[in-house]
């Protein structure tokens, strides 16, 4: 669902490599050509890359947390069927992301190692919680809304796994984003409570979701060399502008106020101007602090291990079916 | 929708749907609270799309209840606005997951029953039934593929998996003579024959358990002592909790559109 200041380039690794080599992989970026999982590729390409997907594989995984909270107490059957649908569809991103990530030669085992020891970041806002049904809402709209913002670029990243994987996953998407605002229009069209319920949740959310693009350029160290590669083609403020842009048009159809008393539109530029963001509360929540995030690991762990005989099973018996045959 | 609860006409025929949608529902519900904690991504997939499977079924049976009860009720006024005692599933569909292998147990006790009534309720006199049937049988013919290669896999993989799964199948056990219990509602539409006679189920479902728990190295149960209740709506002390999540949004705020 979600890549945010995942897209740092990992700068400590600098290997000898052929320089002529490397000059003609950035060619084949230039001319934009794919690169494939068995083509040469320099080390720093490949281990930005594995960081950046398996970081999005598992914030696809954690991201089922927050609304897989609500699927039990889905208010319509239609709705319950929607949200489980949809919170099955982030799994199966999950799972398509870590294939994408496996192709460059580490395990699925091994990212998940990663995720489980804390030492992977996934995207901060799903260490935000999902309090109220109206959060189903919002979290569709603009969770999912700001998500798709930084995946489309991606349909075009130079690596070809990713990029295949992420047009699946926008088309997707793109139905929970509808999903989500088609759950604002119906509250924010309710009673007088179910409106109050939704405007709650985007004061909660709209700040949040503005930190999901990560840190503004003026101090992102790490986009240079990902956009040489074409594997991030917007800044994190082009990308958060054209998310605002987007959506104050839908909060103003919605009847509902964007929590920003800073908020104007600038005729000069076409763009809507928001205020302040509170970059502290970001990087608060990335080191951990965040309202959820130790809950949010610990599902994540307790799921894994109570699985663990479950997986030791299927392989044991798949080796004695093995045995077996031979 | 703002009645507190419902009075329902329970004719034999909306009680027949409501009886199969209250097992689809519940069942799927349970399977549906494995989502995003399943032992595998690949199984949580699974559970949740078994869930959406039994859901769907669900909603197809309300709303064709609704139509024969004819009195304005909805899908969702069955599901949320019905009190515990009106409930109708089988008690095995509202036994707590437990683990992956008591989940397995009643997914597969389950399925190699509901793969059975399905097929035969697709020559049912009773066109929507049919129609249902049809859909039905085809998925749980995959829910029983898939639970009893779990079982199997369950049953034969390590000691302790071993150790799990007849556990799983002893705990499960009772509550499987309830799926084949009839009353004079069901014995009315079976001379209709809009409903089937679950009789002859029963030796294709024991046979079907039994090489499926012989392949698995797994002993069938012998206690022959079976818990009833569901069908009546005297349930056991899950379903409350079920019912307190699932209708909590439409119980506190009454007659809100959502």
């Amino acid at each position: 669902m979600y890549t945010q200041a995942l897209n740092a380039t990992d700068s400590q690794i600098q290997p000898v490599e052929d320089m002529s080599q490397a000059a003609a992989f950035q060619a084949r970026i230039d001319a934009e050509e794919r690169i494939e999982a068995n083509d040469w590729m320099p080390e720093t390409y490949r281990r930005t890359l594995a960081r950046q997907i398996s970081q999005h594989a598992h914030s696809e995984i954690v991201g089922m947390l927050p609304e897989g909270n609500w699927i039990t107490r889905a208010p319509s059957l239609r709705r319950k069927a929607a949200l489980l649908a949809k919170v099955q569809d982030e799994c199966g991103h999950g799972l398509y992301l870590y294939a994408a990530a496996e192709t460059l030669g580490i395990s699925r085992e091994q990212f998940f190692g990663q995720l489980l020891s804390g030492n992977a970041k996934y995207s901060s806002i799903f260490n935000y919680p999902a309090t109220t049904w109206a959060d189903i809402g919002a979290i569709g709209w603009l969770v999912d809304g700001a998500a798709i913002m930084n995946q489309i670029p991606l349909c075009r990243c130079s690596y070809g796994p990713y990029a295949r994987a992420m047009i699946r996953v926008c088309k997707e998407e793109s139905f929970h984003q509808r999903q989500g605002f088609e759950i604002m229009v119906t509250l924010s069209r309710g009673t007088g409570e179910q409106k109050a319920m939704a405007q709650d949740a985007l004061n909660r959310w709209w700040w949040p979701c503005l930190m999901m693009f990560g840190p503004p350029d003026t101090v992102s160290e790490h986009s240079d060399a990902s956009m040489a590669w074409k594997i991030k083609r917007f800044s994190n403020d082009e990308l958060r502008q054209k998310f605002v842009d987007a959506t104050v048009p839908q909060a103003q159809h919605l009847g509902l106020m964007l929590p920003d008393p800073d908020l104007r539109f600038d005729e000069a530029s076409g763009h809507w101007l928001y205020g302040e963001i509170d970059w502290n509360e970001f990087k608060q929540v990335l080191a951990g602090n965040g309202p959820c995030n130790r809950d949010r690991l610990a599902a994540r762990r307790k799921a894994h291990a109570e699985g663990a005989w479950v997986r030791d099973a299927a392989a044991a018996h798949a080796l004695k079916q093995m045995r077996a045959a031979v | 929708m703002t009645a507190r609860s419902l009075i329902i006409e329970e004719t034999p025929l909306v009680l027949y749907c409501l009886r199969r949608a209250d097992d689809a529902l519940i069942l799927g519900h349970r399977l549906s609270e494995w989502c995003g904690h399943g032992p595998t991504l690949e199984e949580d997939m699974a559970l949740s799309n078994m869930g959406l499977d039994l859901l769907g079924q669900a909603r197809s049976l309300y709303s064709y209840a609704a139509d024969v009860e004819g009195r304005g009720a909805t899908e969702d006024g069955y599901a949320y606005l019905r009190e515990e005692r009106q409930y109708r599933n089988l008690l095995l569909a509202e036994q707590p997951n437990g683990d992956f292998a008591q989940t397995i147990a009643r997914q597969f006790f389950y399925a190699a029953f509901a793969d059975l009534f399905w097929r035969a309720m697709t020559s049912s006199a009773d066109d929507t039934l049919a129609a249902i049937a049809c859909k039905s049988e085809k998925e749980m013919a995959y829910h029983l593929r898939h639970s009893a290669e779990w079982v199997i896999r369950l049953g034969d993989g390590t000691g302790e998996s071993h150790a799990r799964m007849q556990a799983a199948v002893a705990a499960m056990w009772s509550f499987t003579g309830e799926m084949f219990a009839m009353d004079d509602a069901e014995r009315e539409l079976i001379e209709q024959g809009k409903a089937i006679d679950l009789g002859p189920l029963r030796d294709g479902w024991r046979a079907t358990v039994s090489d499926v728990l012989r392949t698995a190295t797994l002993d069938m149960p012998a206690s022959s002592w079976m818990q009833q209740g569901g069908r009546a709506g005297r349930h056991g002390e899950y379903l409350g909790h079920i019912l307190a999540e699932l209708q909590h949004l439409q119980r506190s705020y009454p007659g809100a559109a959502w």
